[in-house]
């Protein structure tokens, strides 16, 4: 608006640059939707007719076998129950855990605050290894269990950084009226601070969500053996392992297709694994970008 | 003197009291601060293991120590050579790309004027961030498969007679990583340069105006000083990554045909440690990466404070 008001005329180059957003946008925004939105379309496809390729924005034969076919796969459903009880109480326990941390390391006046944040900041730099996690897992008796998937990783150094920087812009003075009062540490977080870091909340447990949701490695690594701790990514990550190692082997194109799982039931797993995040997600977008943007400053 | 004297007093029954008071910050305290040990602190001491020719029936104490033997097997072997090399260059490759198409695409966003298009832009961006791995790969793999869109285009255009099976080819890898990479994050990376953007003084723009300058003089006399600092900063915070940045993609992705350019030092890991149950050697490759990431983002952060007044730590 007001450019428009000082500009006489509008430059020439401007106008390059503008057909070159223009350009740029679009073709960014293509390329991000189109690979998402033919793996839909080809879940609704029917999966011999698939295999003759050309098939773009809309299924050339309609059908619901793949979903069906997904649907009775027993391990798909474990795999959903696992992914869906981890991500809930992982978000839970660690957004309580992260909280509490972040809440002690931001109060001014506590004695031990800079030792407790360095404790934790070295943590973001200094890290055993796999090796050596593996083994402290083993040894806990961690591995083959589900909690494997909770436990461990409930306090992660950085969500703790994001939530303290959050609650450092809180007014002491909120604090300091609530003890003339006679509130302890206690009441002062789950009463005064904890309801005004709500956006920030929102923000970590989104992040964990995610985190909780996406993963595979853990299944992988841990409970390879046990089929009943199986993730729906894991599940997913084994279908696509077996076609993966036929594009190394040189003659797959052509008569691969028999052998590995069809493109069509690959496409409708992911788009079920997928599906929720992609739901849910722009209603949560106010929340990561301000926990981002906060993150980003941190320090 | 006086006034100062009872003012001392004062404060060292407030810190007494306040000791009585911070009881619960001293619980929660305490209690993380063991978990912290367990879970963060105590696999250091596994770093043990690969000084020695660790058993696990013999544990960290009885095992046999073998000095720098493993560091030597290490770097006589050449698939390790050729690992580092993969680590580093996807490394750094992902790193330069992804850091220019967020830029980039900051940039070009906040040239959108009209927010009805500017939104929904950047609600899409976000997308590929929020789906795993697994689900990009397989997306990869659709869209690159014999029959996919890639060799369509390519055919249709006619760059290629015949479909290219992408994945087996090295040469093709390196850039499908970083493809992978700038498709993932672009829309997630660009919102920190946004935020950075948008805190640019208006007037700034406005005075450019009067003097005549178009949109690229703005953005490279205005924006780009302007999101500077955010630029080194999360340079800094990611340079001391480049080495971590090296699993999952090539995990998936990778195959026998291009084993020699798609593995990186978490795989070797992996590899040796888990599945070929050579604890001591995977302990040492772990053991290699970490020093490295650290020396980095040592150096890194030295050479940032000397240049500007950018710094980690």
């Amino acid at each position: 608006m007001n450019e428009k008001k000082y500009e006489v005329r509008k430059p020439i180059s401007d106008t390059i640059f503008e057909v070159f957003v223009v350009v740029f946008l679009v073709l960014f925004v293509v390329i991000t939707l189109y690979p998402v939105l033919n793996t839909i379309v080809l879940s609704f496809n029917d999966g011999i007719d698939a295999v003759r390729g050309g098939i773009y924005l809309w299924p050339r034969k309609f059908s619901m076998k793949n979903y069906k076919t997904v649907f009775a796969m027993q391990n798909i459903w474990v795999g959903a129950r696992v992914t869906v009880a981890r991500t809930v109480i992982a978000t839970v326990t660690s957004l309580v855990a992260n909280a509490l941390l972040a809440f002690v390391v931001s109060r001014k006046r506590f004695l031990f605050k800079s030792q407790l944040s360095l404790f934790w900041v070295i943590t973001m730099y200094v890290n055993g290894g796999m090796i050596p996690v593996f083994l402290l897992y083993k040894n806990l008796g961690l591995t083959g269990t589900f909690h494997v998937y909770w436990i461990p990783g409930m306090i992660s150094a950085f969500n703790m950084l994001v939530m303290r920087t959050y609650m450092e812009g809180i007014p002491e003075s909120l604090e300091e009226s609530a003890q003339l009062d006679g509130a302890g540490y206690w009441r002062i977080f789950k009463d005064i601070i904890s309801p005004l870091c709500k956006p920030v909340y929102a923000t970590i447990a989104l992040f964990i969500a995610v985190w909780q949701w996406n993963s595979w490695f853990d299944a992988m690594l841990y409970n390879r053996m046990k089929t009943e701790y199986t993730t729906l990514q894991y599940e997913l990550m084994k279908l696509l392992s077996s076609v993966m190692q036929q594009s190394g082997s040189a003659e797959n194109a052509k008569n691969g297709a028999a052998t590995i799982t069809p493109i069509t039931i690959r496409s409708a797993v992911t788009v079920a694994t997928m599906l929720p995040i992609v739901c849910l997600y722009p209603f949560l977008q106010r929340y990561f970008v301000t926990g981002l943007t906060i993150g980003g400053v941190k320090e | 003197m006086a006034r100062n004297k009872t003012r001392e007093k004062k404060d060292a029954k407030i810190t007494w009291k306040e000791m009585k008071r911070q009881g619960f910050l001293m619980i929660v305290s305490l209690v993380v601060v063991i978990y912290g040990i367990i879970f963060y602190y105590w696999p250091l001491t596994g770093w043990i293991m690969a000084f020695q020719n660790y058993k696990p029936k013999k544990g960290l104490l009885g095992s046999k120590f073998v000095g720098l033997d493993k560091f030597k097997f290490l770097f006589g072997d050449e698939v390790f050579i050729k690992v580092i090399r993969n680590t580093f260059a996807m490394g750094v490759i992902n790193l330069v790309a992804t850091t220019i198409m967020a830029v980039l695409f900051a940039i070009i966003l906040n040239e959108v004027r009209r927010a009805w298009i500017k939104k929904p832009i950047q609600t899409i961006s976000y997308l590929p961030h929020f789906l795993s791995w697994i689900v990009v790969t397989s997306i990869l793999h659709v869209s690159l498969s014999p029959t996919g869109i890639v060799n369509d285009l390519l055919m249709r255009a006619g760059f290629i007679k015949q479909a290219i099976n992408f994945f087996a080819f090295p040469k093709y890898f390196w850039p499908i990583v970083a493809f992978a990479n700038c498709w993932k994050e672009t829309g997630w990376n660009a919102i920190i340069y946004l935020a950075a953007i948008t805190a640019i003084d208006p007037a700034l723009y406005e005075a450019a105006s009067i003097d005549g300058a178009d949109r690229l003089q703005k953005i490279r006399y205005i924006t780009f000083p302007g999101i500077k600092p955010t630029f080194l900063i999360l340079l800094l915070m990611n340079v001391g990554n480049v080495l971590n940045a090296g699993f999952e993609v090539q995990y998936l992705l990778g195959n026998g045909l291009v084993q020699s350019v798609s593995q990186t030092i978490d795989i070797y890991v992996l590899k040796w440690g888990i599945s070929q149950n050579d604890y001591s050697l995977g302990t040492a490759a772990g053991l290699f990466k970490s020093a490295v990431s650290i020396a980095i983002i040592v150096i890194a952060n030295k050479i940032s404070k000397k240049y500007s007044d950018q710094r980690l730590f």
